[in-house]
């Protein structure tokens, strides 16, 4: 049983160059963005199958959870909105006017007709970050479907967020609401614009930060539409981010800051569509 | 080098689990690390050299599909490894105490690094929000997930230990746990 090697090498040694590589490694994504390329390829096809087949199995314990989740919830809330219903009614008259306003409004900006001009593929999230701290998530189309870095991922309605990096059939996407994104949007309305960044503290409340807002004449409201911006250089203009919550006036006395609540359901985000057209390409088309 | 695949395959599976199953078993949108579990605990059986190569291993693959800055979660999990493995002497034992509190250390390190170095680097300064936020409801729950995987784990070293009696002597591989334990004797 004892062995010993004459080539052992201590372990601090090994540690110290593991320790260097990893540092090495870090300067050179940091200052060149090399991510691992080839090694991404690589894993890609060993992970990717399984993580497909698994998280089939997850959707489907997740849908059992939901139902009983929302068993108990529907039957608390039941007496509570049977109340409301008389009051809605009333007020649901008043809203009809306004939706015709709305409705015109939306036609007069075409806002989904804007998403058809793009080329979308669809694809599925199979894997989320395995930490607690970003909102980044793994989905099964890469490459070979012609998805690159920079490419704007919407789902139904809305923004979703960006793709980071891609293998070979897989691609990581960075969503909106994740600490580090931070999009260059407007108000639909006035042509505001601001900043859409992703915070971590109000990730549980299901918001995001909105910065920068220059709006002069107080005429963002709640309720406003946030989409992408004309100046954005890898977001498409005019995809809806999400509806204002809540502005108020920044310590400066010329910006305002508050938050937005996303136009997307990120808890509940099964499927995405990727904008398979780059902002520059279409530009110069 | 069977047990090294062995190993390795354990770390895939776990990233895998990590990634899919147990993200779904999120609580408040907070999820168990199961991957410092295992390079915690397994370091902690086994010594800061496999406790280190287990560590770079999880954390290169955390890099390739969710990393930022490539190589930032290696470093941090194979630190975490190796300093588990640094008490491998001292306790080894199939009590579960003191591995769940060398869990907890790890997570609050994992935590407190995270939050340092892609954080507060980033003028994030509610330290008190995160910490009660992210990384105390992780620390909880992970050594929760520790209580029920760590006999699971013991077992596995134990098959580990088997694996490796009946590996032949001319295939040994770079160091043996013995090989291990031998030079830190003589160390000491």
């Amino acid at each position: 049983m004892k062995k010993k090697n004459n080539y052992f090498i201590p372990t601090k040694y090994i540690f110290a160059a593991l320790a260097a590589l990893c540092i090495v490694m870090m300067f050179a994504s940091y200052t060149t963005g090399f991510a691992g390329e080839t090694l991404g390829k690589m894993s890609g096809y060993v992970f990717v199958p399984f993580e497909m087949g698994i998280n089939n199995i997850g959707g489907w314990i997740r849908e059992k959870k939901d139902n009983l989740a929302d068993l108990t919830v529907a039957q608390a809330k039941n007496e509570e909105l049977q109340a409301q219903v008389d009051e809605l009614i009333m007020e649901n008259s008043r809203l009809m006017q306004s939706q015709y306003r709305l409705q015109e409004f939306e036609e007069l900006y075409a806002l989904d007709q804007g998403y058809e001009q793009f080329n979308k593929v669809a694809a599925n999230i199979i894997a989320t970050d395995s930490g607690n701290w970003f909102n980044t998530f793994v989905i099964d189309k890469g490459k070979n479907d012609g998805i690159e870095a920079d490419m704007n991922v919407i789902a139904g309605s809305g923004l979703v967020g960006i793709v980071t990096k891609s293998g070979d059939n897989w691609a990581q996407v960075r969503s909106v609401i994740d600490d580090m994104s931070n999009v260059s949007a407007q108000v639909l309305s006035t042509s505001d614009l601001c900043f859409v960044k992703g915070d971590l503290q109000l990730m549980d409340q299901g918001l995001i930060r909105i910065e920068e807002l220059k709006d002069p004449n107080d005429l963002a409201i709640q309720g406003e539409k946030i989409v992408t911006s004309h100046v954005s250089d890898k977001y498409h203009e005019g995809i809806l981010i999400g509806y204002l919550n809540e502005v108020s006036l920044d310590s400066n006395n010329l910006t305002k800051s508050g938050t937005i609540t996303p136009a997307v359901d990120f808890e509940h985000l099964h499927m995405v569509l990727v904008i398979t057209d780059l902002k520059q390409t279409v530009e110069e088309s | 080098m069977k047990r090294r695949l062995v190993v390795g395959l354990l770390v895939i599976v776990c990233f895998i689990l990590q990634c899919t199953v147990f993200k779904t078993l999120s609580l408040a949108s907070i999820s168990p690390n199961l991957l410092l579990i295992v390079t915690s605990s397994l370091g902690f059986l086994r010594g800061e050299r496999e406790g280190m190569f287990i560590g770079f291993f999880s954390g290169f693959l955390i890099d390739i599909f969710f990393g930022r800055v490539f190589g930032f979660y290696a470093l941090l999990y194979m630190f975490i490894g190796y300093g588990s493995g640094l008490f491998h002497m001292m306790f080894y034992d199939e009590d579960i105490k003191l591995p769940m509190f060398w869990v907890a250390l790890s997570d609050l390190v994992y935590g407190l690094c995270v939050y340092f170095f892609l954080f507060l680097m980033r003028s994030k300064f509610d330290f008190g929000y995160y910490f009660t936020h992210i990384v105390m409801p992780e620390l909880i729950y992970t050594v929760a997930v520790t209580i029920l995987v760590y006999r699971m784990i013991w077992k596995f070293n134990a098959f580990l230990d088997r694996l490796e009696e009946e590996t032949p002597a001319g295939m040994a591989s770079i160091t043996t746990d013995l090989g291990q334990t031998e030079n830190k004797t003589e160390e000491l």
